[in-house]
C-alpha cells in the first residue's frame, strides 16, 4: 500500500529536476553592466576592446570582465553600480564619438548555462531601476490631418479637372464642398466618386447651396487611427534605439496607447523630452525679388511666405519647398570644418537629392534657407480645466548663398548648441510622428532603490519561509519535514517557470511568492490534519495516510480553483503591478498543487510505503 | 511540540454564538462603511492622478528646507514627507498644483532640489499618473472585484450549491468592507498595490470557506442523525486545526512582508494581515450562518450518491 510506481516517481523526479535547472541562471551574480554598440559609421572590433579596457584604467575604474557580444557588441562588467556609472562617464569621454554606451544588468553565466539557452528571470523595473511611460496617442488629432490631407488633395483634383468650385473646407469630421450650380456639383461628385473610394460622398441641399459632403467611413477612420498608432510605435522605437537603452520595450496598449519601458536609463528629462519632441527641417529658396517690409505690412507676395530668423529677423522665403524633413534618411552631429560651430550632416533619399541638385544648378549664388519646425505643446487652464495646445513653431535657423550645386549630403549649421544638433540629427533620423502624444502616466525608479527592493524583497521571503519551515517541522515532525522539502522544492518551481516564461519579475510580484509561500503550505496542512483525523478515529497508518490523500483532494483543488479565479481577473484586470502579482500568484497556486498532491505523496511513499509502520511521526 | 491537540479534542458551540456574531459583524460593518462615507479614503497616486518623487539625500534631511526649496521654484501645495529614513523624502504633488499638470513637473521639481542642495540628493523614483489614467485604475478596479466575486459565485454554485455561493460572497464582501473599512479609518494610503492585496483577501477567504463547506458537504452526506446546526458545528470543529494553522503560517510570512518588505510594500502586506484574520473570523461566523440563515437542509446536499465513502470510519 502507499506505492507509487516507478514511472510515477520518475516523472515527478524529473519535473524536479528540470525545475532545478531552469532555476540554475537565477544563482548567478547579476552584475551592472555597460553595453558598448558603435555608433553610425564605426564597428566594434578588437580593437575596440583594449580602447574601452585603456580608457577605463586611466578613469581608474575598476572592472570586473570585458567580453565581446554577438551582434557586434563589447559588454563591460563591474562589481557596483558606482563604478558602472563612473565607468560609463569614463567611456563616454573618451570614446563617445564612435560608441554608445547603455546601462543594462548582465547575469554572469558560465558557457554550460549559456549554450543551453537559459536565461534567469526577467526583473521589472521596479526592481533593476528604469523607466515606464505610457504615452496616449491623439487620435482626433490624426482623423483631423488626415480630413486636411483630403481637402488638400481634393482642390488639386477639382482644379486638374477644370471643375470650379466655391470653397473646399472641413468642417467637424466632414469636408464641405461648396458650388455655383448643381450642373457642377454633379460633375464634381462623379469625378470625386471615381477618385476618392475610400471617402463617403454626398450631396447636401442646404439652403439653397449647392453642397458636398464627404466623410470618411468608420471602416476608413479605424485604419487612420491603427495607421497612426503603429506609425508612432515605429518612429519611437527608432528614436529609443537610437538613444542606445538596452532591452527597451515598446508596445501597444488597447486603443490608443503606447507602453515604453527602458531599463537602467538614466536621465529621465532629456528621455521625455525626446519622445515626444517632433523637430524637423525644410530647404527654401530665399525670395530676394520682393520686399520684406511690404511683407510686414501685410502685402505678402504670392508664392512667398513670411518667416522669422531665430534674432526676430524677418525674412522672405519662397512657397515651394525644395527638400521636406521626410526626405532625409540619415542625420548625424558634428562641426562645422571651418567656423566649430554645432552643424548636422544630412543624407537625402534619390527623390529628395535629384531635387536639391536641380535646384541648387538652377541657383548658384542665391542664398537658400533652413527652417527649423518643432511642435511645442503647452497646458493652458481654461475654465478650471487644463487644455493642451500644440503650436507649430517654424525658425529660420541659417541662411547660406549656394556656392556650388549638391545633391545628396550636406551641412547645415545655425543651431544653438551641440546637444540641440544631436538631438535634431536623432529626430531626423527617426522619422516624424504620425500623431501628437502625450505622456500620461510615468514610473521612474532609480537603480539604487531597484536594488534596495530586489534586497528588501529577498530577505522578507527567506525570513517568511524560514518561520514556516521551522514551524512546520516542530508541528508536523517527520511530515513536516516532508513538508519543507515541497515548499521548497514548491519555490524553485516557481522561479523555474518564471524563468522559462520570461516573466517579468516585479516587486508585487515577489509579495505574490511570498503570500504563495504561505498558502502552498495550506494544502499540506489539510492533508496532514485529514491524516491525524484518520489515526484518532482507529485507521491503521498506511489506511491513514491514504485516506488522508484521498479525502484532502477535492477540498485542495476546490479551494485552489476559487483563488485561481481571483488571479485570473487579477490578471485581466491588472495592469503594471498587479499583474505582477497574479503572475505569481497564479504560476504559485499551480505549482503548490502539484507539490502537496504529487511531491509530497512521493516522499512519504517513499519513506512509510510499502511496509509496516506501527505509529506515523505526524 | 505535540499537535495543538486542545484544539483537535475541543468542540465549540460556534453556532450557538452565531446571532452575537452577527449581530457584531453588522455593527462592525456599519463603522467601517461610515468611515469610509465620512473619511473618505487616502486614496494614493494610482487613482487620483498626479506626481510622487522620492529622492535620496546624502544627509539626513530637514522636511522645512526641502518646502523652502520647493516655495522658491513656486511649487506650492506639495506634501513633504520623510519615507523609511530620514534621508529619503517622499514629495507628492496634486494634479492641480503643478501648472504644466504633465510628466514634465518631476524634472522641474527635481531640479529645485538639486540646485537647492548643490547636486546632494539622488532621484530614487518618480511617479506620474495622468487624471484619465487614474479615472480608469479606478474604473479598473472596481470592475476587478465585481468580476471576481461573480467568477467566484458561479464555480461555487456549480460546485455546492447556490445557498453556499451566496454565503461564500456574503463572508467575501464582509471581508472587503471591513479590510477597505480599515484602510478609510486610519487613513492609511490606498493605492494599486493594495488592491491587489484587497483582491488577495478574496482569494484567501474564499479558500478558508471552501475548505469548511467541503466538510459540511461531506458530513451532510455522511451524518444520519443531528440538525443542521449540529453538522455545521462538528465541520467547523473538525477543521479547526487547519483552519488555525494555516491562517497562522500565512500570518508568519505576511509580518515578515510587512517588517522586512520595505516601504513600498507596507500598504500591500497590511491589507493581507488584516483581511487573513477577518477572513478567518469570516469563515467560521459569517459564510457558515448565511448558509443555514438561508435554509440549507441535507437534501440540498445528498443528490449525487457516491460510492460508500469509507463507511467503516464514517463517524467522527
Amino acid at each position: 500500500m502507499n506505492q507509487y510506481p516507478l514511472w510515477k516517481n520518475l516523472l515527478i523526479l524529473g519535473v524536479i529536476l528540470g525545475a532545478l535547472l531552469l532555476a540554475v541562471p537565477n544563482l548567478f551574480s547579476q552584475d551592472p553592466s555597460i553595453e558598448i554598440t558603435a555608433a553610425r559609421g564605426s564597428e566594434v572590433t578588437e580593437a575596440s576592446l583594449a580602447e574601452v579596457r585603456a580608457a577605463l584604467e586611466t578613469a581608474d575604474v575598476p572592472v570586473k570582465d570585458i567580453e565581446t557580444r554577438e551582434g557586434g557588441k563589447l559588454l563591460v562588467r563591474f562589481a557596483s553600480s558606482g563604478a558602472q556609472l563612473a565607468g560609463q562617464d569614463a567611456i563616454e569621454r573618451a570614446l563617445s564619438e564612435r560608441y554608445r554606451t547603455a546601462l543594462t544588468l548582465s547575469a554572469d553565466l558560465p558557457g554550460w548555462v549559456r549554450f543551453l539557452g537559459l536565461n534567469p528571470m526577467s526583473m521589472g523595473l521596479d526592481l533593476r531601476g528604469g523607466i515606464h511611460v505610457v504615452i496616449d496617442v491623439d487620435m482626433e488629432a490624426a482623423l483631423d490631418q488626415a480630413l486636411e490631407r483630403y481637402v488638400g488633395d481634393i482642390r488639386t483634383e477639382l482644379r486638374d479637372r477644370k471643375i470650379r468650385y466655391l470653397t473646399v473646407a472641413r468642417e467637424g469630421s466632414r469636408i464641405l464642398i461648396k458650388f455655383n450650380d448643381a450642373a457642377m456639383r454633379d460633375d464634381a461628385q462623379r469625378a470625386l466618386n471615381n477618385e476618392f473610394r475610400d471617402l463617403d460622398i454626398q450631396p447636401l441641399d442646404e439652403g439653397g447651396d449647392f453642397v458636398i459632403a464627404a466623410s470618411l467611413p468608420p471602416a476608413q477612420q479605424e485604419e487612420v487611427r491603427s495607421f497612426a498608432l503603429q506609425q508612432n510605435i515605429t518612429t519611437l522605437r527608432n528614436r529609443v534605439n537610437a538613444l542606445g537603452v538596452a532591452e527597451p520595450s515598446i508596445a501597444r496598449q488597447g486603443d490608443r496607447r503606447i507602453v515604453v519601458q527602458l531599463p537602467g536609463a538614466q536621465d529621465p528629462g532629456r528621455l521625455k523630452e525626446l519622445l515626444g519632441a517632433t523637430a524637423t527641417l525644410e530647404y527654401r529658396l530665399v525670395d530676394t525679388e520682393h520686399s520684406v517690409a511690404d511683407a510686414l505690412d501685410g502685402r505678402v507676395p504670392v508664392g512667398s511666405r513670411l518667416y522669422r530668423e531665430r534674432d526676430g529677423t524677418p525674412i522672405l522665403l519662397n512657397r515651394r519647398v525644395i527638400v521636406t524633413g521626410d526626405q532625409i534618411t540619415d542625420a548625424s552631429a558634428g562641426f562645422d570644418s571651418q567656423s566649430g560651430s554645432p552643424a548636422v550632416f544630412v543624407n537625402l533619399d534619390g527623390q529628395g537629392a535629384r531635387r536639391m541638385r536641380d535646384v541648387t544648378t538652377e541657383n548658384v549664388g542665391k542664398p537658400m534657407a533652413v527652417v527649423f519646425i518643432e511642435n511645442v505643446t503647452t497646458t493652458e487652464v481654461v475654465d478650471g480645466e487644463a487644455v493642451k495646445r500644440t503650436r507649430k513653431v517654424e525658425e529660420v535657423i541659417s541662411v547660406a548663398t549656394i556656392r556650388e550645386p549638391f545633391g545628396r549630403r550636406f551641412q547645415t549649421t545655425g543651431l544653438d548648441s551641440s546637444n540641440e544638433a544631436h538631438n535634431l540629427a536623432l529626430l531626423l533620423r527617426s522619422g516624424a510622428l504620425a500623431a501628437p502624444i502625450q505622456i500620461v502616466e510615468e514610473r521612474t525608479i532609480g537603480p539604487s532603490l531597484g536594488q534596495d527592493n530586489i534586497d528588501q524583497g529577498f530577505l522578507s521571503v527567506m525570513i517568511g519561509l524560514g518561520l514556516v519551515l521551522v514551524f512546520m517541522a516542530l508541528y508536523y515532525r517527520v511530515f513536516g519535514l516532508v513538508a519543507n522539502v515541497v515548499l521548497v522544492v514548491n519555490l524553485v518551481m516557481i522561479v523555474a517557470i518564471l524563468s522559462m516564461l520570461q516573466a517579468t519579475l516585479t516587486l508585487p510580484g515577489i509579495a505574490g511568492i511570498v503570500l504563495t509561500v504561505g498558502m502552498a503550505v495550506d494544502a499540506n496542512v489539510l492533508i496532514y490534519e485529514r491524516i491525524r483525523e484518520e489515526i484518532r478515529n482507529g485507521s491503521t497508518p498506511q489506511a491513514s495516510i491514504h485516506a488522508g490523500f484521498d479525502k484532502a483532494l477535492s477540498t485542495i483543488v476546490d479551494a485552489n480553483v476559487t483563488t485561481l479565479i481571483a488571479a485570473v481577473v487579477l490578471f485581466s484586470f491588472g495592469t503594471g503591478p498587479i499583474k505582477g502579482f497574479a503572475v505569481t500568484l497564479f504560476i504559485g497556486i499551480l505549482t503548490s498543487m502539484f507539490t502537496a498532491i504529487f511531491g509530497s505523496r512521493a516522499v512519504i511513499n517513499l519513506i512509510y510505503g510499502g511496509r509496516r509502520v506501527k505509529k506515523l511521526a505526524i | 511540540m505535540r499537535d495543538l491537540s486542545v484544539i483537535n479534542e475541543l468542540n465549540i458551540d460556534f453556532m450557538g454564538i452565531r446571532r452575537p456574531a452577527v449581530i457584531l459583524s453588522g455593527v462592525v460593518l456599519l463603522l467601517c462603511i461610515l468611515a469610509m462615507v465620512i473619511r473618505g479614503f487616502n486614496l494614493g497616486l494610482d487613482f487620483t492622478g498626479g506626481t510622487v518623487l522620492e529622492v535620496g539625500y546624502q544627509n539626513p534631511a530637514e522636511l522645512s528646507d526641502v518646502r523652502t526649496a520647493l516655495e522658491a521654484k513656486g511649487f506650492t501645495g506639495a506634501t513633504v514627507q520623510h519615507f523609511g529614513t530620514r534621508s529619503d523624502v517622499l514629495i507628492r504633488l496634486a494634479p492641480e498644483a503643478g501648472e504644466e499638470a504633465s510628466a514634465e513637473l518631476s524634472d522641474s521639481v527635481f531640479q529645485a532640489l538639486s540646485e537647492a542642495v548643490g547636486g546632494q540628493v539622488e532621484l530614487r523614483r518618480v511617479e506620474f499618473v495622468g487624471p484619465q489614467v487614474g479615472e480608469e485604475l479606478r474604473e479598473q478596479g472596481g470592475l476587478a472585484v465585481l468580476f471576481a466575486l461573480i467568477g467566484i459565485l458561479v464555480y461555487v454554485a456549480l460546485r455546492f450549491e447556490w445557498r453556499f455561493a451566496v454565503g461564500a460572497v456574503v463572508a467575501i464582501v464582509h471581508d472587503v468592507i471591513f479590510t477597505v473599512g480599515m484602510f478609510a479609518l486610519f487613513q492609511i494610503p490606498f493605492d494599486l498595490t493594495v488592491l491587489a492585496a484587497v483582491l488577495a483577501v478574496i482569494g484567501y477567504s474564499l479558500n478558508d470557506t471552501i475548505v469548511i463547506f467541503d466538510r459540511i458537504r461531506e458530513n451532510f452526506r455522511r451524518m444520519r442523525k443531528g440538525t443542521v446546526i449540529d453538522i455545521t458545528n462538528v465541520s467547523i470543529n473538525q477543521t479547526l486545526s487547519r483552519t488555525v494553522v494555516t491562517s497562522g503560517t500565512t500570518l508568519l510570512v505576511l509580518i515578515a512582508l510587512y517588517i522586512f518588505g520595505g516601504e513600498a510594500l507596507n500598504g500591500f502586506s497590511l491589507a493581507l494581515i488584516i483581511g487573513v484574520v477577518v477572513g478567518t473570523y469570516s469563515t467560521i461566523f459569517v459564510a457558515t450562518a448565511a448558509v443555514i440563515l438561508l435554509g440549507v437542509s441535507r437534501a440540498d446536499l445528498l443528490p449525487v450518491p457516491k460510492e460508500g465513502a469509507e463507511a467503516g470510519s464514517s463517524l467522527p
